[in-house]
């Protein structure tokens, strides 16, 4: 396959992972809102900013409908749901002739909708609508990729992307969650903090699946274990990093190539980590700098799958 | 209106008006054409909101399969949907005969003049064609003589202009030679079409054309350089901003091959290779969709970044074939092109089958002084031009454009040629609730590898402005599907 190719798939699953990433934290964030005693409205904003990556330009000024808006719909702004949809959009553009017609039509219809005037007088009534509809397309996406396309490299480099963009999202938000989630006392029955752990959860679509395995009954050493270590629920970064391994073993497989080893030992290292670490030693060790090391573990193995796979140099493949 | 309709058909053509330029689904007295009858009656019979029903859900398919052009020189809104009209073009098989042998000698014609006039030049010594005539054209490509080219096919992809004028005869405006393009919409259109009529359709007994890209594949592949009998085949493509990508992207997905830019390519001892997440890959054949001028900045255009470095030496190594050949667009100069004729007869000894447009040659210092004299009743175009740019319509233009033209073709009589305003034919196109007649000229697509083939059809456009001449569909043309009828 191309590298160009390759290129151009990656990036148009990591922005719809994340557009989509984005747009259920704003809504949870606007529902939690919603009960003004647990917390200002301003500290959640902030909040989400910072899960977002700390994107510029959206300091609270207190206008909560401008500044959803601005995140949805900005299509300049690189942190909003637009400009996620339109890169993703472009990228499959450029790449036409590799995804089905299926998908090219599924990804253009919500491209086309977030242009519409029905998506805008949408977000003036509900923007939970809006945002609803934003995620459901992104799944109807996934889901038509995973039975119209060629389960082949190209494919592979979307999953790689899907959970690449997944577990470096996850990490960012737990991190960003996680000193709020020690500071307060662990058992509160005044609702708030409940509501906060349950937002916490809802951000990851993790609230039905947590309770499946642990009951309603929530606690934060819990929840965290979850997000983090659990092996079979889609968001957590385990299950994340997982992916990233199965991914990048079937792109070597399908290749000629033997991979670097510093790729391979990369992955490994991260995956062998979240194998063979419990929830309690994270727990009594720094738990902020366990969830940093992931992100920047997440980002090493992005740069090498460039450097071998996209922007390798002529001279060296020209000598194999 | 005449007799023999049912009620509804008047009712559809309303005031439609007929002149003396051939239309395609009546004759002169109003009568229906023999083969346009079901047509009509069909259309008649649909009610009103059912046939706007089918045209918008046309419409919304076109959007959501994203087939869209670019228009050069606007901001904002630059990707558009191509204008589709919703009724087809007939062709009787009798028509379409002709038309493919008129086409097959043509193009066998040209195809033997450029090899003749890149390798030993008879048809130049023996003063057919002046020397300096193809000497000055802007796409004489001087680095192709003496270059042996696959199998001796220069244009192997070509999409030639017919009209079809008031006697009911088609002639052929103008030949494409370089990277004619529309075929996507001529095989979107159908898809469509079948899908909007489908009962009518299968009335019609209409010859098929969706295998275009398996033929197209079949012809590259027989182009490929000896000794490589898995030959890699792909599509070089301008890129993303191009007003063709779509197309692009479309026959690559249905060849099966890789689509590339040149940023994709490198060249090393005069080989190609492309850049694949499994390293170099050797590339065989390259279906070329960039100016010759952006291929390689290496011996062309050095300035561009979309071809490839190296690239050209490739070529003449015959480690690579590209097509069409480089300097095709030396034969469909539009000078060059009143020769047609001359260089049919000269290689093939015929007649050709279908005629040219009357065309004046500025050169000439007679034709030229008729021309200047006559610039309001003339067409004036550019020759190295196409897609409409670079054009004076006489009788559409004021006088100052008129002025402006003149003096450009005194500095530069060679630049420019003249033909006559041509009445072309002009068929129904739904326009509201009502029928319309709309000018519409027909590109046929060749290709040319083993043999020549051509699908029966091609891509009929429409000038959707009322009275307009111009086609183009960076002009505002539009489309239509073409039904090339088997024999009775």
């Amino acid at each position: 396959m191309l590298s160009r190719v390759a290129d151009s798939l990656y990036w148009m699953s990591r922005y719809l992972e994340r557009a989509e990433n984005t747009a259920r934290q704003l809504d949870v964030t606007m529902s939690l809102m919603l009960d003004t005693a647990g917390a200002s409205a301003e500290s959640r904003w902030k909040r989400l900013v910072a899960a977002l990556g700390d994107p510029q330009g959206l300091d609270w000024n207190g206008d909560l409908d401008a500044m959803a808006y601005t995140l949805v719909f900005d299509s300049l702004h690189p942190a909003s749901v637009t400009f996620a949809v339109n890169a993703a959009r472009e990228n499959a553009r450029q790449v036409r002739e590799e995804i089905s017609t299926e998908q090219w039509q599924r990804l253009n219809r919500l491209y086309h909708h977030m242009h519409s005037q029905l998506a805008l007088s949408q977000s003036r009534s509900s923007m939970a609508d809006v945002l609803a509809g934003v995620v459901d397309g992104i799944h109807l996406f996934k889901g038509v990729t995973d039975t119209t396309m060629i389960h082949g490299q190209g494919w592979h480099f979307i999953r790689l992307g899907r959970y690449l963009e997944r577990a470096y999202a996850t990490a960012t938000l737990l991190e960003v969650f996680q000193p709020e989630l020690f500071q307060t006392p662990e058992r509160d029955d005044s609702g708030y903090q409940y509501l906060e752990q349950v937002g916490l959860l809802r951000c990851c679509t993790a609230f039905e699946a947590y309770c499946q395995v642990y009951t309603a009954d929530l606690t934060r050493d819990r929840i965290l274990e979850f997000l983090l270590l659990n092996r079979d629920f889609p968001h957590a970064i385990r299950y994340s990093v997982d992916g990233i391994r199965q991914a990048v073993t079937a792109i070597q497989r399908t290749g000629a190539r033997r991979p670097p080893d510093e790729l391979t030992a990369g992955i490994g290292r991260l995956h062998a980590m979240l194998d063979y670490t419990s929830i309690g030693e994270i727990l009594a060790g720094d738990t902020a700098r366990f969830l940093h090391t992931i992100r920047e573990q997440c980002l090493r193995i992005h740069e090498l799958i460039y450097s071998y796979y996209i922007h390798y140099s002529i001279q060296s493949a020209l000598a194999v | 209106m005449s007799p023999g309709h049912p009620v509804e058909v008047d009712k559809l053509f309303g005031d439609y008006p007929l002149d003396h330029a051939f239309d395609e689904m009546r004759e002169a007295d109003g009568t229906l054409r023999q083969h346009y009858r079901a047509l009509a009656e069909t259309l008649a019979r649909l009610p009103q909101e059912e046939l706007q029903r089918r045209k918008q859900s046309a419409e919304l398919s076109f959007l959501t399969q994203g087939i869209t052009f670019t228009v050069y020189g606007r901001e904002e809104g630059t990707e558009r949907i191509f204008p589709y009209d919703l009724l087809p073009r007939l062709i009787t098989a009798q028509e379409w005969n002709r038309i493919e042998r008129g086409l097959t000698q043509r193009i066998t014609a040209l195809n033997l003049f450029l090899r003749d006039v890149y390798s030993e030049g008879k048809i130049l010594n023996d003063r057919v064609v002046p020397r300096e005539l193809v000497h000055s054209c802007k796409h004489f490509r001087r680095q192709m003589r003496g270059l042996q080219v696959p199998r001796n096919v220069y244009i192997a992809v070509v999409g030639s202009d017919l009209l079809r004028m008031d006697n009911g005869e088609f002639v052929v405006l103008e030949d494409n030679l370089r990277v004619p393009s529309g075929v996507s919409y001529m095989l979107a259109n159908r898809r469509v079409m079948k899908r909007t009529f489908p009962q009518l359709f299968q009335s019609y007994g209409v010859r098929p054309i969706e295998h275009y890209p398996q033929l197209l594949l079949a012809t590259l592949r027989s182009l490929a350089p000896e000794g490589r009998p898995e030959p890699n085949i792909v599509l070089l493509t301008p890129g993303v901003f191009n007003s063709a990508y779509y197309e692009h992207t479309y026959l690559a997905r249905q060849m099966g091959i890789d689509l590339v830019e040149g940023r994709d390519l490198v060249t090393h001892d005069n080989i190609v290779y492309m850049r694949t997440t499994d390293g170099l890959k050797r590339v065989d054949v390259i279906y070329r969709r960039v100016d010759d001028d952006f291929s390689d900045p290496l011996v062309f255009r050095a300035d561009s970044a979309l071809g490839c470095a190296g690239l050209f030496n490739a070529y003449r190594a015959g480690n690579v074939t590209v097509t069409n050949a480089f300097g095709t667009g030396l034969a469909d100069d539009k000078a060059l092109y009143a020769y047609v004729p001359r260089i049919i007869r000269y290689y093939l000894d015929e007649d050709a089958i279908l005629p040219n447009v009357e065309t004046y040659l500025l050169t000439e210092e007679q034709e030229r002084r008729h021309v200047l004299a006559n610039l309001e009743k003339l067409v004036v175009k550019a020759v190295g031009e196409s897609g409409g740019y670079g054009m004076l319509i006489g009788p559409h233009s004021t006088a100052r454009q008129r002025e402006e033209f003149a003096r450009q073709i005194e500095a530069n009589p060679r630049n420019y040629i003249a033909q006559p305003t041509l009445d072309f034919s002009r068929a129904p196109c739904l326009v509201g609730d009502r029928l319309e007649p709309r000018h519409v000229d027909l590109r046929p697509y060749i290709l040319f590898g083993d043999k020549v083939n051509i699908v029966p059809g091609g891509l009929t456009r429409v000038a959707l402005e009322k009275g307009s001449l111009v086609v183009n569909s960076s002009q505002g043309g539009g489309s239509k599907d073409t039904w090339v009828l088997e024999s009775q």
